[in-house]
């Protein structure tokens, strides 16, 4: 079987699935009956096209990156610029597909979890533009992290519930997101934001995600003539790396890199290259958990990685290794953010400077004929206050 | 077999001309020490089936109530295996029906074999694991048969006929009926369709039918069983008695007054 033709079943060979209470089974039956009939429905493809051209500014560049690839001095470097996007991040890619889908679905309302923010923001502005009622759910302590995402959010009309239990964080907020599902399923879509969730949330969320992927295909094409060698993203649920590395799947010379959340010491969230498998938000895949099957508490300093687990079908690649998952610090993250603002005038969200570390290493040892293109999933001004507290310094000192 | 304890259980209060009271209480809740006295009350009280949760980090069919139970029975060093334990202890003294409730990924984890060993072990007749529907549940299913514990699967207002009858073909002891939409916690009333929908599951299978979510006054038992259940769960009612610190001897009489609500 070829990787493209996951899921079967609902499943990534072992992975994924559909572990959830009983009364969100027929909601995800429905789900995925009618994203099925509308995902070749050439009604809803345009419509979804023309919003995604017109309103969120597709396609993104693909931009050489000069100076980094000098200052690399291997492989070129190309940026798939994600954060040119309208809302500064690839969530919008898969927040406009499900809210035009939910809408076309009948629902009313919009929930969705949100960890940095930004797919909260997303989902907001789809809300918005499509009209249907939003309603985000965010942990207390991320939202005393991204503030300014916050106050975005509701701005953009929609309700934000903060959320207090366990470790406050995403996927405490996944926990309320799935609780209210349950309660108002019959009127409400849970527009998930990554590829993560029950059957059919992770293939959805890649087939919206995977417009990144097709064009850096015929952008890598138009630019170079041949395919790249090696893609780049950051992993936290795995959208921005599964839209990426999807198109490309049954291609095994591009190599597939993904950076997780590697924090600092012990303290990390990197599933992938440090978990074991288990259950947990509807899906079996690579968990981080203790001995007894307690979810583990994680940290990164980039908001959006900061999750104990990831979407199944990275699991899928990590076990045939088809992709290779690799962590990240927080301190090569924040070398990274710092470098590609001076080399190239890009403030990368801090999520994507991850990506960035990862593809400069990997650069470095290949031949200067080498392509590799990274995905810089979003942009960074979400993550000054963050990069000004971990550098303890004042704003006009040592920058 | 432990799941027949279950189904007898429900035929005894048939017999006795009563519906059957199925009462939870966090595993390992206010702590592993006074844990086996809270549920042993239940018993005391009057209960016909003994559900035990095991605390899980993420417990997402759960509302407030018994997410506030896991966080003291975590904070306080429970485990799957301290809940075993106390379940071997409860069954000791007590000697009811006893089904264990938790999520699936600590049971991964312990492992399926192993964990329905060490619970057949130590007494427990049934496992109810809220995140496992019966598509994914064949290992879990397997290693239960071969203990003797019998899964009892959830159905809701949301599940059609044909699939209600699926889920009862893989359910073994009695069908929950969840009775809402949403997670457990104290409603005031019952939902309206009630009636409607306690028949229609009725009509889907022959196991005992036991209601629960957001039952919590004796007049919620007596009406789910006027519309033709054979049980009810109470759980959060209960379990807020051991969040305030009330004694067993609240539980007790609690339990007794919605004991007497069973009664036709
Ligand atoms: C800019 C950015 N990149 C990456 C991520 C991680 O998500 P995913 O792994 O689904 O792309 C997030 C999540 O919030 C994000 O905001």
């Amino acid at each position: 079987m070829r990787l493209s033709e996951y899921p079967k079943g609902g499943k990534y060979g072992p992975f994924g699935g559909r572990y959830v209470p009983e009364i969100l089974i027929p909601a995800l039956e429905e789900l995925e009956e009618a994203y099925l009939a509308l995902r070749d429905d050439p009604d809803f493809r345009a419509q979804l096209t023309r919003y995604l051209r017109e309103y969120a500014g597709r396609p993104t560049p693909l931009y050489f990156a000069r100076n980094l690839t000098r200052y690399a001095g291997g492989a070129k470097i190309y940026l798939k610029r994600e954060d040119l996007l309208h809302g500064g991040a690839h969530k919008l890619n898969n927040a406009l597909g499900q809210a035009l889908l939910a809408k076309r679905m009948g629902k009313r309302r919009l929930i969705a979890e949100t960890g940095a923010g930004q797919h909260g923001t997303a989902t907001a502005i789809a809300g918005a533009v499509v009209g249907l009622e939003v309603e985000i759910y965010m942990g207390a302590l991320d939202a005393e992290r991204q503030r300014m995402n916050l106050f975005r959010m509701e701005l953009l009309g929609a309700k934000v519930n903060l959320v207090d239990s366990g470790t406050k964080t995403l996927k405490d907020a996944i926990n309320e997101a799935l609780r209210d599902w349950a309660t108002n399923v019959r009127d409400t879509h849970y527009l998930i934001g990554s590829v993560v969730g029950p059957h059919p949330y992770p293939m959805m969320v890649r087939d919206f995600q995977s417009v990144i992927g097709r064009e850096i295909r015929d952008q890598v094409l138009a630019a170079e003539g041949r395919l790249p060698d090696l893609l780049v993203a950051c992993v936290g649920g795995g959208s921005n790396a599964m839209g990426t590395f999807y198109p490309f799947a049954d291609e095994e010379q591009v190599g597939l890199l993904g950076a997780e959340g590697g924090g600092e010491g012990e303290r990390h969230a990197a599933s992938l290259a440090r978990g074991t498998v288990g259950v947990l938000h509807g899906m079996r895949t690579y968990l981080l958990q203790d001995e007894w099957g307690q979810i583990a508490e994680t940290y990164s300093i980039a908001p959006g990685l900061d999750y104990p687990a990831v979407g199944p079908e990275h699991a899928l690649y990590r076990e045939l290794g088809r992709a290779e998952y690799v962590a990240v610090t927080d301190a090569e993250a924040l070398s990274a953010f710092r470098l590609l603002a001076r080399l190239e005038g890009i403030i990368p969200a801090l999520e994507s400077a991850h990506a960035v570390h990862a593809a400069i290493q990997r650069a470095r040892e290949m031949p200067r004929d080498a392509v590799v293109v990274v995905t810089l999933s979003g942009r960074g001004d979400k993550d000054l206050d963050l990069v000004l507290r971990a550098s303890g310094e004042g704003p006009r000192e040592g920058w | 077999m432990g799941w027949i304890r279950i189904t007898e259980a429900f035929s005894a209060a048939r017999s006795r001309g009563e519906g059957a009271l199925v009462a939870y209480l966090m595993g390992g809740d206010p702590d592993p020490g006074a844990s086996p006295t809270y549920i042993a009350a239940l018993a005391e009280g009057g209960a016909d089936v003994i559900e035990i949760g095991i605390p899980f980090s993420d417990p997402v069919a759960d509302g407030p109530t018994i997410q506030a139970a896991g966080v003291r029975a975590l904070r306080a060093g429970t485990t799957p295996e301290t809940v075993l334990r106390i379940a071997a202890a409860v069954k000791r003294d007590a000697g009811v029906p006893l089904v264990l409730m938790g999520y699936y990924n600590p049971i991964i984890r312990f492992g399926e074999e192993a964990f329905c060993a060490a619970a057949a072990e130590c007494g427990v007749d049934g496992l109810i694991v809220p995140d496992l529907p019966p598509e994914e549940a064949a290992p879990l299913e397997e290693a239960a048969g071969r203990h003797g514990l019998g899964l009892v699967f959830l159905v809701t207002p949301e599940t059609r006929g044909d699939r209600a009858r699926d889920i009862a073909a893989h359910t073994r002891g009695f069908l929950y009926l969840v009775s809402r939409y949403g997670t457990t916690g104290e409603r005031r009333g019952l939902p309206p369709d009630i009636m409607g929908l306690i028949g229609r599951i009725r009509g889907a299978t022959d196991l005992p039918l036991a209601v629960g979510f957001g039952i919590s006054r004796p007049e919620h038992v007596r009406a789910v069983l006027a519309c033709g259940a054979d049980g009810a769960v109470v759980g959060s009612r209960l379990v807020r008695e051991v969040g305030v610190g009330s004694p067993p001897e609240a539980l007790r009489r609690l339990m007794r007054e919605l004991k007497a609500a069973t009664r036709r």
